[in-house]
């Protein structure tokens, strides 16, 4: 596998650090004038989902990750692990808990992940920013108000919860930010 | 290929830039210190192993450039030429960042008969005659790792300043050499501490340079050097120079042994400036500051691209 310097270091990176695949986040470049120069590393461990900061002699270099971002569309559960599918290949990749971890909320067949691959097997899943999902379970809609503002829980078709305003009922489609949780509106239906 | 003409920097920061150049030129104008020109391509280069230089081809031959007009200043100073500055281009390679451009505007100088601390009180009248007068902190390099490590930074073994650094910092690396330990406390721990207008002076020997070498009120060997810092961002690097031909040249040999322990290029030293030494280069102090980085202060960026018309491409 090849290898990339400190001064090539770029957010996105994927490296390996003591055995793990990491994510560059940040790379700054710290030099006195007179004096060793050095680079202080923001990196995001994919196994663990850990950020490290980690300083570097300018010039050293890590050895590159085998770890690639694919769009994958999102199969089925089989009860154990999460099936996705490479559209262009067709190819199947299974993800176990770990790496589907919080996306799991998100999941709905047939929307397209981003799905990591570590040595080709899935590390992480990234759901789509937005989803859209049915509510499943929620107090009785109020009619027409739409003014107050107000919020209630709701139960969506993956089992993740959020609040969503108090004119919403049970079989609406609510489309929601995966990475914030938040409600963002009414689908407007044909996707 | 996608393009980006456009420049770095905004034009109204270009034109404060440009009042930037004509103010520091009138403050020397004002204090009779002449303006020189000097090379920034030359067949020698600096030895100094932290500092790479830019190779080129001229004439067929490997020609550099400069990563300072040190040692044409001090051939200057050798021949009589009096209080000299340079405002221009300097280059430095693989020195890429927020704060950090291959190719800066370097403003040098240096001013016969003074020593570091005459010298630190002419920087800080040129400074605030460009930006708002501030208090001003100086103290000793000793100091601060005093203050902060409560470590005598002339004294401390490897093993125990290695120590120290590994406890404020997850490094990725090992050394045997104290100075990258004290680098990276400074950097790491010391410049983000100094916030407002700090002069740090007396600096450890191993890492003088071309500044002169003394003893200090508590028998440490130190060296004459000085930086100035404004929240955390250093501005500039001063020597009371160091005037002894032979001492320079063993700090040269020096250099080129440790490019060559570490694996750097080879860079023989320049002869022409330790014929000036010896020939009887005056007694001065001299300072190098980042005028991108000034600037960069007086416009309130954090980011160098923004102070430049075009950064590296």
């Amino acid at each position: 596998m090849a290898s990339f310097s400190t001064n090539e270091f770029r957010g996105g990176m994927k490296v390996m650090l003591d055995g793990d695949p990491c994510s560059i986040l940040e790379n700054e470049y710290v030099k006195p004038g007179k004096g060793q120069a050095f680079n202080r590393v923001k990196l995001r461990n994919l196994a663990t989902g850990r950020v490290l900061e980690k300083t570097f002699k300018s010039g050293d270099s890590l050895e590159a990750a085998d770890v690639v971002d694919q769009d994958m569309e999102y199969l089925y559960n089989d009860g154990e692990f999460w099936h996705f599918m490479d559209p262009a290949s067709y190819e199947q990749h299974a993800a176990d808990e770990k790496a589907v971890g919080e996306s799991i909320k998100w999941l709905k067949e047939q929307d397209v992940c981003v799905v990591t691959l570590y040595n080709g097997s899935p590390l992480v899943i990234t759901p789509p920013n937005h989803v859209e999902l049915e509510i499943t379970e929620t107090d009785p809609g109020i009619k027409g108000d739409t003014a107050t503002g107000g919020t209630k829980p709701a139960t969506l078709s993956t089992g993740a919860v959020i609040k969503v305003p108090l004119f919403m009922s049970i079989g609406e489609i609510v489309r929601v930010d995966t990475r914030t949780g938040e409600y963002l509106g009414r689908a407007t239906g044909g996707k | 290929m996608k393009t980006q003409w456009q420049p770095s920097a905004d034009i109204s920061t270009l034109k404060t830039r440009a009042e930037f150049l004509a103010k520091i030129r009138q403050f020397f104008h004002d204090q009779n210190v002449l303006e020189v020109d000097t090379p920034v391509l030359a067949s020698f280069t600096v030895t100094d192993p932290n500092i790479e230089s830019i190779a080129a081809t001229c004439n067929g031959k490997t020609a550099y450039l400069q990563t300072s007009p040190e040692f044409f200043m001090k051939r200057l100073l050798a021949a009589g030429s009096g209080d000299i500055y340079y405002l221009g281009k300097s280059f430095r390679d693989e020195e890429f960042g927020a704060k950090h451009n291959p190719e800066f505007t370097m403003l040098e100088w240096y001013r016969v008969g003074y020593n570091d601390h005459q010298l630190i009180e002419n920087t800080l009248e040129l400074i605030f005659s460009l930006l708002p007068e501030a208090p001003v902190t100086k103290l000793s390099y000793k100091s601060l790792f005093e203050k902060h490590f409560n470590v005598n930074p002339h004294t401390v073994s490897v093993n125990k300043i290695k120590m120290i650094a590994q406890q404020y910092c997850d490094v990725q690396f090992d050394s045997d050499d104290v100075d990258v330990w004290l680098n990276l406390l400074f950097t790491h721990v010391i410049e983000p501490a100094m916030q407002g207008w700090f002069v740090v002076y007396d600096f450890p020997e191993s890492q003088g340079a071309l500044a002169k070498k003394a003893i200090n009120e508590d028998g440490d060997v130190i060296a004459k050097r000085f930086e100035i810092y404004c929240d955390g961002l250093e501005l500039g690097n001063g020597y009371w120079e160091l005037t002894d031909a032979k001492e320079q040249r063993q700090r040269f040999e020096n250099d080129v042994r440790q490019r060559k322990l570490h694996g750097y290029r080879d860079i023989h030293y320049d002869e022409n400036i330790l014929a000036a030494l010896d020939s009887g280069m005056p007694e001065c102090a001299g300072i190098a500051m980042g005028v991108d980085r000034l600037l960069m202060i007086k416009t309130k960026k954090l980011i160098i691209n923004d102070v430049i018309s075009f950064v590296f491409e």
